[in-house]
């Protein structure tokens, strides 16, 4: 099988960190937001709607160097979360954490946006005509019959945090065990002499990933048809 | 126990309606289109009326010019739809039993017995929704409705979506329901004989307008 060194094993796990952390935070950002595009009218709704897919078309060095500006340690909010909070993401796993997050977070929005987009809003009606209050229904109803497009949009969120790349390098740099993620390994494999071997083993393991994630998305989504569907 | 004086303009359909009931069930008829289900919606609170009052059971739940409007959820109101709309996530038991967990009531073992007897839906407590036939569907969305023990119950056309035999197959049960259930109903149809065995009284919808009001007998 595949002769994983320590030094691969750091960064393998590394990018799991990062990327589980990364879409275990966005979640429940994620699920606010879709539930706000998919159910409510307010002024800025299509600004907004454009400034959750920015990371998608932006280039990544462009978010990365944003980030940069803004939590490095001499960025206003980095600064600021330094000082009150001792929470520093400049050089840090959690820089990387934060990259992913806001690379993945369109990813992860999407799917979630589209299940409660599906689900019909009569039945959020009628769980008001039996006294459900407006949180009641979003936890017993909305929330229930969104599950499986809210785990889709985990899972794909967990893959494109685990293969991100630009802005994590740019925001936090490549330092081996703290945020050398499989991505930038792959990178400093490529030119050093000799790192083809190690290199090809990363790649293997991240199609290996990628491709589970996109095989458990796909089988969240029809589960969640079925659900619709009464099965 | 129900009165009603809105006016509500929907585009270019203006809606204006009084009228007081005592009745155990008051029939709303009038051909689509005439503002029924846009009547019962804001009976309901799904929709707020530009203007008017509504009082049900002496409580004041929609009042424009004091600023009254008590959002649905706090209505305790029971409403059947046409379109049933049970919870598909939910086996028939946790559907029956929604409303009864929303608004904090005890269990009460002899009504549940007693509903799911007068609605015969005992063997399908552990189905989903959607392994029910429409009519099974329509009794437990009634059932439904029953057990989160409502003040008054709405019904939107509740027989509109089933064909002649299973409307036969419901009627007798509606028939019990009045009779037994001793909940006031307002019942929305455009069907005359559906209404000639259900309704107490009747209140005659055209066009936005109530244009007639009493017995059974302004049906003719």
């Amino acid at each position: 099988m595949l002769d994983i060194s320590p030094a691969e094993w750091t960064a393998i796990l590394l990018s799991l960190r990062v990327a589980i952390i990364a879409t275990l935070v966005a979640t429940p950002f994620g699920i606010a937001l879709a539930w706000l595009l998919a159910r409510r009218d307010f002024w800025g709704k299509s600004v907004l709607d454009a400034i959750v897919h920015l990371p998608l078309v932006l280039p990544p060095v462009v978010t990365g160097y944003l980030l940069l500006l803004t939590f490095g340690r001499r960025g206003l909010v980095g600064t600021f979360l330094a000082d009150h909070l001792g929470i520093v993401f400049a050089f840090r796993w959690t820089g990387a954490a934060l990259a992913c997050g806001v690379m993945s977070f369109p990813l992860l929005v999407r799917p979630m946006r589209l299940s409660i987009e599906a689900i019909d809003r009569k039945l959020e009606q009628a769980a008001e005509t039996l006294g459900a209050a407006p949180f009641k229904v979003f936890f017993t109803v909305t929330l229930p019959l969104a599950l499986p497009g809210v785990l889709a949009g985990m899972v794909l969120g967990f893959a494109k945090a685990i293969g991100e790349f630009g802005a994590t390098i740019t925001f936090v740099s490549n330092i081996p065990g703290e945020t050398q993620t499989i991505s930038s390994a792959i990178y400093s494999l490529i030119q050093t002499p000799d790192g083809d071997a190690a290199a090809g083993r990363l790649v293997i393991v991240s199609i290996v990933l990628a491709l589970g994630a996109l095989i458990g998305a796909e089988w969240f989504a029809r589960r969640a048809t079925a659900r619709l569907h009464g099965n | 126990m129900l009165r009603v004086d809105v006016e509500k303009q929907l585009g270019e359909f203006s809606l204006h309606a009084t009228f007081a009931s005592e009745g155990r069930v008051t029939g709303l008829f009038g051909a689509s289109g005439a503002g029924k289900t846009s009547l019962i919606n804001m009976i309901a609170g799904l929709l707020r009326p530009d203007r008017g009052t509504i009082i049900i059971d002496g409580e004041t739940v929609d009042d424009t010019a004091a600023g009254i409007h008590v959002p649905t959820w706090r209505r305790r109101i029971g409403y059947v739809f046409q379109d049933a709309r049970l919870f598909p996530h939910l086996n028939v038991a946790q559907n029956l039993d929604y409303g009864r967990r929303m608004n904090r009531l005890a269990p009460d073992a002899a009504q549940h017995t007693r509903v799911i007897e007068l609605l015969d839906i005992g063997a399908l407590l552990d189905r989903r929704p959607g392994k029910l036939s429409g009519g099974e569907r329509q009794r437990v969305a009634l059932g439904r409705a029953l057990l989160s023990k409502p003040r008054l119950l709405l019904l939107d056309e509740p027989l509109g979506a089933l064909d002649e035999a299973r409307k036969l197959e419901i009627l007798p049960y509606l028939v019990r329901l009045r009779d037994e259930a001793n909940i006031p109903m307002v019942y929305v149809s455009h069907d005359v004989a559906e209404l000639r065995q259900l309704a107490t009284q009747i209140v005659m919808l055209r066009q936005g307008r109530v244009t007639s009001f009493g017995g059974v007998k302004v049906l003719t």
